[in-house]
């Protein structure tokens, strides 16, 4: 019994609470965030460190032994997801708060944001199929209304369109709820585990691709990502960082764990699993070079790269899971990073479209370190974070004889270079556009507002100081995988045996 | 009775989907509404079949009926209930704005899927040169 396991999902869920209360008062609002959040980020590394060293953490939500009451667990691989997720929250927040715009007219961003924070600290500690929906939905309801807020028309029609897949996505994993206990008489994950491998093997192979197609809407999974690079963009950037950084992870997670923890290996989709990692990185690449906006093609990028963390997935070894954890970690961090400079580019240079700025490495160089740095290491360039996990992935696909996906994800990450340097080509290289009638704002030294610039000059360190700790990280990645691979561990701890 | 009830499950499905293939959020909201019945429905049969109310010392516990189904399906219903509520104010806003509560398509989209057409007729280096200028070629 560990009760630091459900502060990561209560300290932010009172702290929304009592932030919806202080609505007129920005300033205490932005207090109680930065707080709940920085503390978020403590016990998240201090269950990293007992976790690591202990092995798994249990906490059974009212006292009710498991497979009851709703296990809450925390081993490594959640462990992990909980500090890059805290990292990033609190990140993106200094940024929101240093942006004109949302979080200063609207009352509800910082509750919304930390009821956001709850929910996906919630999908990464729970142990219960159900909890897990209740989760996306915190998650989802929050995201709702953050992707909508302000209101603006081209945000009401994307919205609809994000909301009503979300809901698609809900329903199918609501009945898919259903049929599992139906089926076993059990949600507890740890129970779920001893009793799928019972059931006939049609019957688990369904549960299987079913569950993989719930959480393939959420992760942007190829064919089911269409939804994605429509409705990320027109939110606010901060927003749009932590949507692109954080919710189609969670997908992901989810997708590890159900396929990973329930499921065992004869009933795993293997097959299908690479030809939609293959296929997700492609389309998406190829997605991302096709468009002229910023953000939208980082937003492609997204659906990309969650083709190499489900690639490194249907390896089902223990390097091949090591690598995705690794990868996801830089993902996360570079991601969230990219689509921040995304937003400082829009607002030094007026538009996130490439037509419209240019030569913003003589008016703002600064902001071009901030960019480049990210973008080289997604492509993935030596020696940066993105090499890094990339090159676990190829290692662990050549274990396993899988060269023609490993191929594919090589040829992927040569368009991704390309495309990053049609962003850097189109907005920092050229002249500025003069407009006569709407001269440029000067913009400072720094390139933008001081808040704004630091919340993603820390985000860009941390990318850094992932490669730079690359060494000790991978071995970190390769016993959370171990744990993956044999979840025995996992079970027991839930039962306490 | 559970023939029944998975009989009515499905057709909640069917004529939920066929409303969210729709164009206007309205039955769309609706059809969410069916889906969630539906899905709702499927929940209680994954119960089995009905009992005694399961309260403690009231009897026999294996005449009970399974309680989890229907504490599940109440959580279901009110995360169901805040969604579809903001459903609606969304498409207000919408109709508020257009007057109108279509789902549209992806504008961008269609845009860049026009300037593929229209540099096809171009010919690649006219094309690539306008690209070049920064233009945007229009349709």
């Amino acid at each position: 019994m560990t009760p630091l396991v459900a502060l990561p999902v209560v300290v932010p869920l009172l702290s929304a609470a009592l932030s919806l209360v202080a609505w007129r008062h920005r300033h205490v609002q932005r207090w109680i965030g930065l707080g709940a959040l920085a503390s978020v980020l403590v016990v998240s590394v201090a269950l990293l460190v007992r976790a690591d060293d202990n092995g798994v953490l249990v906490s059974q939500a009212g006292g009710w032994p498991a497979p009851i009451g709703i296990s809450l667990v925390v081993d490594r691989f959640a462990a992990i997801m909980l500090v890059v997720a805290a990292t990033t929250f609190l990140c993106v927040l200094v940024y929101a708060i240093g942006q004109p715009g949302t979080e200063q007219t609207a009352g509800a961003f910082h509750p919304l944001y930390l009821v956001l924070a709850s929910g996906v600290s919630l999908a990464f500690v729970t142990g219960d199929l159900f909890n897990l929906f209740v989760a996306f939905e915190m998650t989802l309801s929050a995201s709702y209304v953050l992707i909508t807020l302000g209101g603006r028309s081209q945000q009401v029609r994307t919205g609809m369109t994000y909301v009503v897949i979300s809901l698609v996505a809900s329903m199918l994993f609501l009945t898919t709820v259903g049929l599992v206990y139906a089926a076993t008489g059990t949600l507890n994950m740890a129970d779920l585990a001893e009793r799928i491998p019972l059931l006939p093997a049609g019957l688990q192979t369904t549960f299987a691709v079913l569950l993989l197609l719930v959480f393939g809407i959420k992760a942007g999974l190829f064919p089911l990502f269409f939804w994605l690079p429509d409705s990320y963009p027109t939110a606010p950037s901060p927003i749009t960082a932590l949507f692109a950084g954080l919710l189609t992870k969670v997908g992901v997670y989810a997708i590890i764990r159900t396929q990973t923890l329930l499921f065992p290996s004869d009933a795993r989709p293997v097959g299908l699993l690479l030809a939609l990692a293959g296929l997700t990185m492609v389309v998406g690449v190829l997605g991302a070079i096709a468009q002229g906006d910023v953000k939208r093609i980082l937003s492609f990028h997204i659906i990309s790269q969650v083709g190499y963390m489900v690639m490194g997935l249907a390896f089902f070894t223990v390097a091949g899971l090591a690598a995705a954890v690794l990868f996801i970690v830089h993902n996360v961090v570079v991601k969230s990073t990219l689509l921040l400079t995304g937003g400082l580019i829009e607002h030094v240079g007026g538009s996130s479209r490439l037509a419209r700025v240019g030569g913003l490495q003589h008016r703002a160089p600064m902001l071009a370190v901030l960019f480049l740095l990210p973008a080289l290491s997604i492509a993935g360039i030596p020696p940066l974070s993105g090499f890094v996990g990339k090159l676990a992935l190829v290692e662990s696909g050549f274990d396993v004889g899988q060269y023609t996906v490993v191929g594919v994800s090589l040829a992927v990450s040569l368009l991704t270079l390309f495309s990053m340097t049609k962003i850097w080509a189109g907005s920092f290289w050229g002249e500025p556009d003069e407009d006569p009638e709407h001269p440029p704002q000067p913009v400072g030294r720094l390139g933008g507002p001081p808040l704004m610039v630091l919340g993603t000059a820390v985000l860009v360190a941390a990318g850094v100081g992932i490669a730079v700790a690359a060494g000790p990280l991978y071995d970190l990645s390769v016993r959370a995988a171990a744990d993956l691979v044999d979840p025995s561990a996992y079970v027991e701890a839930v039962f306490d045996r | 009775m559970s023939t029944l009830l998975a009989v009515v499950a499905g057709l909640l499905f069917a004529s939920g989907t066929y409303l969210l293939l729709q164009r206007g959020l309205t039955r769309i909201i609706i059809g969410v509404g069916l889906v969630g019945h539906g899905a709702n429905l499927v929940i209680l049969l994954s119960g089995g079949l009905g009992g005694q109310p399961p309260f403690v010392g009231s009897g026999d516990p294996d005449d009970f009926a399974d309680p989890l189904p229907q504490a599940l399906i109440l959580t279901a219903i009110v995360i169901t209930f805040g969604i579809t509520a903001f459903l609606l104010a969304l498409a207000y806003r919408s109709w508020r704005q257009t007057r109108d509560d279509e789902v549209e398509d992806d504008i961008e989209d269609r845009f860049i899927a026009r300037q593929g057409a229209v540099d096809e007729e171009l010919g690649d280096e006219e094309a690539i040169e306008r690209v070049v200028a920064g233009e945007e070629v229009a349709p």
